[in-house]
Parts: structure tokens; sequence; C-alpha cells
């Protein structure tokens, strides 16, 4: 008998066929097999009433660690599945900064095996650009697309040598898969642990400039108009890169972007944890040095972040991705300068990124489509729409909700967020992958 | 003995992180009783009981002998427990382990716990963590209050009133806690602050023109790089130890040009006031930042800045705890 589940009455947002109507979607057999005025399903069919929600293609996310092999006490395959469907995500590709990396055969069948018998979505692995992600030879990527990654990276890291990335974006080129870089210009970097500026200054900690990303974002984008190769900028986090990439983009170049949920949102202000009602030029207090904003690269201040908007809206940015980067308490709970990078930001990504929605900077549409459409051409994959036959990949939310972080309730197992006590708006209340529940939360 | 101990208006400080927090008010508090601690210093019998049953823990994570002997001084002679805990030299251990240090300290009910650090934020992380009120005895690049009390002290006994005083600070701003301290101690007693050295060790960010809001703190506070413009009727000539590392790191070209550019010497010390201060947090290099005749010469209150340590400590200490019967 066939299994079927009907989605009533919600508002259909579906960018990649154009749609944007009051209907219902009807799954069967995890395909998504009707859309419009549906009264007559069989008794059998189970009935989500989305009458107020949005309904909308499941999220996809191209960047996030789910630290598995190798760091399980931060986050496993099971868990950052179970967070990404949470958070509205039905397809997340696992970044391969894992130990050992992602940088053979078996550890992509380990990942997808894994991701098959305890995932509870789509797992996509990125393979590493070199062996080791240690930037100095390249690794068997051949072998890696046919094992199934969707691209290279050596994230956490960039490819730092310019002929290694040369030879990556061209070998990488006949395999049609984009080459992520993780730009950062180690000697500028300086070991900073904030972006460079005066919250930096006034902490007393080293910063990281601006310069340490574009400089390397220069490098690629003129390394991908010598090689023809894909480039994709990995978080991208300053108007400098966002500049740089809207004039590759114009010359033709074969240059794609992201950009994180906190780098549209946050600024480095986080960092000095000092509410609504304190002024930056307060004392600080027992609260300043907040690690869980500590993430790379770093949060920039306001003018950089108010312009990654401008950027969503006039398609510079091609998608919005997580860089979802869980870790337990013994990596956060220390000084500022020895804490680990990154934050959890699976089941904050939409609350989040809504926020742009609802202060009028960006549309609704625009937003969905970088969850879903965008991402899904990135990969070159038929997910990310709501078109009859696809798989029912379906997540529904409520665009109004307002709900207050608690990183202690997170599935994933980081709870390592600047966002915990802050109020969001737009919750997930339902997410389907492949015509299944995976989340649901009424 | 006079004390002034009516804690509610004179002194609200759980902890002392920063000057950041204390109004002038609560730093004139704890110079005036610094009077009355070097009185206690002179007597016969230097031991008050003011701290009698209190643990006073000093957890030092760099070497210092000044800061951490000076701490440890204070708190005996007012009679409170001393704990010396100190890392061995291991700067490189995991917060974690500071984390349980710290916890496995506050166990032992230490009330007081003086760290020094070699993160800036690890005494924030203290008393973000723990019950005992904390004080930093230098974090990081990021501040060093108990030093810049003692330098405040030093300059009001011997030019009285701050307010209105050129102080001049030279050299390694950027990193330099001490001169970090200052900024806010200075600036808050309403002190004309110029702080002059290299472009490359200036923290520019800190200072007005990068943020335009109303309120900056250092709004007055003036940059100059030439030495001898910035010296012209400085009343009090502060340097700093220019520290080796920075030359390796691309800031200088060489300790040469640095002494030739901003050593404080004979003809320069000419430029400012008769009878300018001069002032070091120690230890010096002698020869680089200032020459050997002038750190040791008659307007010189660098000896005095470590002898005022001790009783600027007492006083911070008997403010912590005050509000208790204390007696001195």
């Amino acid at each position: 008998m066939s299994k079927s589940v009907l989605i009533k009455s919600g508002r259909l947002i579906d960018p990649a066929s154009d749609r944007d109507e009051v209907a219902d979607l009807l799954i069967v057999d995890g395909k998504i097999e009707k859309i419009g005025q549906i009264t007559s399903a069989s008794q059998s069919t189970a009935v989500y009433d989305a009458d107020g929600m949005i309904v909308s293609p499941g999220f996809i996310d191209v960047h996030c660690h789910l630290r598995e092999p190798g760091e399980e006490y931060k986050e496993t395959i099971a868990t950052g599945t179970k967070s990404a469907a949470a958070g509205g995500f039905t397809t997340v590709c696992a970044m391969p900064n894992t130990n050992p990396p992602i940088d053979t055969r078996a550890i992509v069948d380990f990942v997808k095996t894994k991701a098959l018998m305890e995932g509870v979505i789509r797992v996509l692995p990125i393979g590493c650009v070199t062996k080791n992600s240690h930037g100095k030879e390249l690794s068997e990527m051949s072998e890696l697309a046919d094992a199934g990654v969707i691209g290279f990276s050596d994230d956490g890291k960039p490819v730092s040598d310019a002929n290694i990335m040369r030879q990556a974006l061209t070998y990488s080129s006949s395999l049609g898969l984009p080459i992520i870089n993780h730009c950062e210009v180690p000697e500028l970097a300086n070991e900073a642990s904030m972006n460079e500026g005066w919250v930096a200054t006034r902490l007393g900690l080293k910063g990281m400039p601006n310069s340490a990303e574009e400089v390397m974002v220069a490098r690629d984008i003129s390394l991908s108009e010598l090689t023809g190769g894909k480039i994709h900028l990995a978080h991208i986090s300053t108007s400098g890169t966002l500049d740089m990439v809207r004039a590759a983009k114009k010359r033709g170049i074969n240059v794609t972007c992201e950009v994180t949920p906190h780098h549209l949102t946050l600024t480095d202000e986080a960092v000095l944890s000092i509410g609504d009602e304190n002024s930056v030029f307060d004392a600080l207090t027992p609260k300043a040095y907040d690690t869980t904003a500590k993430v790379n690269p770093p949060l920039r201040n306001v003018a950089d972040m108010s312009v990654m908007a401008n950027g969503i809206n006039d398609g510079t940015i091609d998608f919005i991705a997580t860089d979802h980067a869980p870790h337990s308490s013994v990596d956060k709970v220390c000084t500022f300068q020895e804490a680990a990078f990154g934050i959890s930001v699976l089941e904050t990504a939409l609350g989040s990124v809504l926020s742009l929605y609802h202060n009028k900077k960006v549309g609704l549409g625009t937003i969905i489509k970088k969850l879903t459409a965008d991402p899904a051409a990135f990969l070159g994959s038929n997910l990310g729409t709501l078109k009859v036959g696809r798989p029912a990949d379906v997540t529904v939310f409520d665009l109004n909700e307002e709900w207050k972080v608690n990183s202690s309730l997170f599935l994933s197992k980081g709870k390592n967020t600047p966002l915990d006590g802050t109020l969001l708006t737009g919750k997930v209340k339902a997410t389907f992958y492949g015509g299944e529940y995976v989340y649901r939360n009424d | 003995m006079t004390l002034e101990t009516d804690s509610k208006h004179s002194f609200g400080q759980k902890h002392v992180l920063d000057l950041d927090s204390f109004t002038k008010q609560e730093i004139t508090h704890v110079l005036d009783n610094t009077v009355a601690m070097e009185q206690v210093l002179d007597r016969e019998i230097r031991k008050v009981p003011a701290l009698r049953g209190k643990t006073v823990v000093t957890l030092f994570y760099e070497s210092s002998t000044r800061t951490r002997v000076s701490f440890e001084q204070a708190a005996k002679i007012l009679s409170a427990d001393v704990i010396n805990v100190s890392s061995g030299g291991s700067s490189a251990k995991k917060g974690e382990s500071l984390y349980n240090t710290a916890l496995t300290i506050q166990a032992m009910q230490a009330d007081i716990i003086v760290i020094r650090h070699p993160h800036s934020g690890a005494p924030h992380f203290l008393a973000r963590q723990l019950k005992s009120n904390i004080i930093n005895a230098g974090d990081g690049t990021h501040a060093h209050p108990t030093q810049s009390l003692l330098d405040l002290y030093t300059i009001r006994k011997n030019i009285g009133d701050i307010e209105g005083k050129k102080i001049v600070i030279v050299g390694d701003i950027l990193y330099s806690r001490v001169a970090r301290s200052n900024l806010w101690g200075l600036t808050k007693m309403g002190a004309r602050v110029v702080i002059c050295g290299p472009q490359t060790l200036i923290p520019n960010d800190f200072l007005n023109g990068h943020r335009t809001e109303e309120g900056h703190p250092f709004a007055g506070v003036e940059v100059q790089t030439d030495l001898d413009t910035a010296l012209k009727d400085a009343d009090v000539i502060m340097t700093l130890r220019l520290q080796l590392e920075r030359q390796r790191a691309g800031h200088l070209p060489s300790l040469r040009e640095y002494s030739q550019t901003y050593g404080i010497n004979a003809r320069r010390l000419a430029i400012a006031k008769d009878g300018a201060l001069v002032m070091h947090p120690g230890p010096m290099n002698e020869g680089v930042e200032i020459e050997t005749d002038i750190a040791h010469g008659a307007q010189s209150v660098i000896e005095e800045q470590v002898k005022s340590g001790v009783a600027v400590r007492m006083s911070l200490l008997y403010s912590m705890a005050a509000g208790q019967n204390l007696e001195i």
C-alpha cells in the first residue's frame, strides 16, 4: 500500500517554480504527487494542517561540520542531522576536516554509510583538496568524485599555497566540481581570535583584519580566471570581498560564494556581551570575552555586516550556508584566546535570517531561494523545489512565531551559540524528508 | 586611624577587573586610604587585623616577582591567610585546567583571588565562573588596574591633583596593559593624556575617529608620533617597557632606531616642564626606552612606584572586604 501525507492549506513558496500561493501538497511514496486544491485524499493519508504556515522546499546547507569520524564528543552524524532537521534542513554537506579527514574513498563511504544508518536526512560529503588537508599534495580527487563528494575543501584552514590552489582548480575543472576555500592569509590572520577593530583593541585581543580574507579572495578569483576552475568562497565576511566577487561575476569569472546567518546578523560587539541597555563604551563586565561569539572568519563590524544583505539581494551572494561548527563545553569554557572557533547554527539559522525579512532588508522569497533553489543549483541537483515528481523534502515554518533560544534544548551536541537567551521570530514546525517526518514541533 | 569605610557610597566593586568600572570617587577613595596604609607600613609592628580570617589566593600564570610579592605582602600585613599558586611557567595550560584550578581554589573558600594570566580576559572568565572576588593582576595585553592605581597614587603624592595635568605615555601602547589601564584611570581623574609612539604600536582603533558616537571615553586623548612635540609642557612622562619581540614581529626596524626616536634622555626631559616626573612600570630596558641616568635621576619616581605598590594593594584589599567592622 502506498504511503501518503497531505499538507493542507499552507502558503507554498517555491522559488524554483515561481510559486507563492495557498495550496495543498500531497506526498505519495516519498515524492511530491500533487499540488493544488486536494479534497479527495484516501483515508489512510496522514494530514498535516499547515494553515497559516509557510510550506517550502527542505533547506539545503552546503557547509556544515558533523565532526564524525573523530570528534564524536562534539557532534555525530546522528545528532548533527537531527539538529539539521530541527532547523528545517533536509540536505547538508559535511566538511571534511574530520579525523581522519575525508580524503579517501573509505572515509567518504564511511560518512555515507553512517548517514544512511544513523542520519535522519541526506548527507553529501565534501572531500579534501589536499591529502590530510596539509596543503602540500592534491588528494585523489577523481576517486573522491567517483565516491560521491560534491566538491573539495580544506575548510577550517585555507589552501595557502597559491600554486596548489592553481593546480587544484585546474585538476578539478575536468570533474566539474568546485574548490571551496576558506580564505585567510595566515600571516595577516596573525593567530588572532577575533575581528581587528575597536572591540578587539578594547579587549586587548589580537585582531584579524579584513585584508586577511580579501587578499586570498583576490588571489583565488585571479586563479579561477587563469584556470577556468570553479572557485567557491566559503563564509564571506567583508564588504571588500563582496565587491570583488561582484566585479568578478560581471567579468564572467567562475566564482560563487556563500554567507552565514551570523555574518548576516551579528557583529564583533557580540564578544563584549553587553546587552541592549549598555553602550560599547561602558565598563566590561564578567560577561565580556564571550567565547560563543568566537568564530572564523570573525564577526565583523556593522559596516561589513550590513552590506551582506545587499549581496543577497543583488545575487552576488549565491546562497546562505550555516558553517555549523558544534563544540563541547570543554572547547568553549576557557579564556577567549584558547577557545575553539565556531558556532552551533543549524537550529537558529532560519530564525536568524528571517530577521532580515522582518526588518524589511530581504524579501521572504529571496531568503527561501537562498536556502533552497540556489544551493541546489550550486550542487547541480534536482533538490530544493516542490515540483511534482521530486523528492518530498519539505519544511513547514511559522513566519511570525517568537521563541527564545535555549541552547540546552538543542538537538545538536554543540550548545555554543551567542544567541542563547535571545528572541527570534520564525520557527520550524515540521520537516519532511522523503515524505517522512524527521522533525515535528506542534 | 581614619578610613573611609562606607562601602555603599565609596567603593562598589565586587571585582577589580580594570579601572573602566571605577568612578572617579572610587579611585579617589582607594588613593585616600593608601595614605593611611602607608602609615601602617611605617609602624614598628606592621600588622593590622583587617582581613583576619580571610583567605587570599594569588594565582599566577606568568612569572612576576614585583606584583605577586606586593600582593602577598599587602594581604599578610592585613592579616589575611595567603596561598600562592603558580602554574610553573606552563602558560600553555588549557582553559579547562584554568577552570578546574579555579574551582579547586574556590572550594578552599578563597575570599579573594588575585590572578595574572597571559590571556586577556582571564580574570573576567574567573569572575563569570566563581563566587570569589577577583582582582586582575595583569591579563594579557588587556589591563593591569593595580599598577595604574599605584601610578595614580605616585603622581598625586608628588604633584597633587591629577586633574588638568599633562601626562605623556610613551612607547608600546598597543600591547601595554599598563598603558591601557592608565588610559582609563588618568582620563577618569581628568588628566590631559597624550600617547606617543611609533604608528605600529599605537592602538588607533581604540581612539577617537574610529568611533564617532557620543560618550567615547578617550575622545580627549591626543595621539602624537613626534616625541619632542608630545613632551612640551608635560607634567609626567610615563615610559613603557619595550618588549624585544616587537622587533621580530615587524613592528620596529631596530631597538636602536626606537631608542633614538622614543628613548627618554636628558635633552628630551628638558623639553618637559621643570621638575616633570619620570615614571616606568618596570622592569626597565635601560638604554632602550630610558637612559640610565634618567631612570635613576632626580626626577625619577620609579622606585617610589614600587614602594607605593604594597600600600595601594592594601587599600584595595581593604576596600573589597570593607563594611565588616574592619580595624587597622
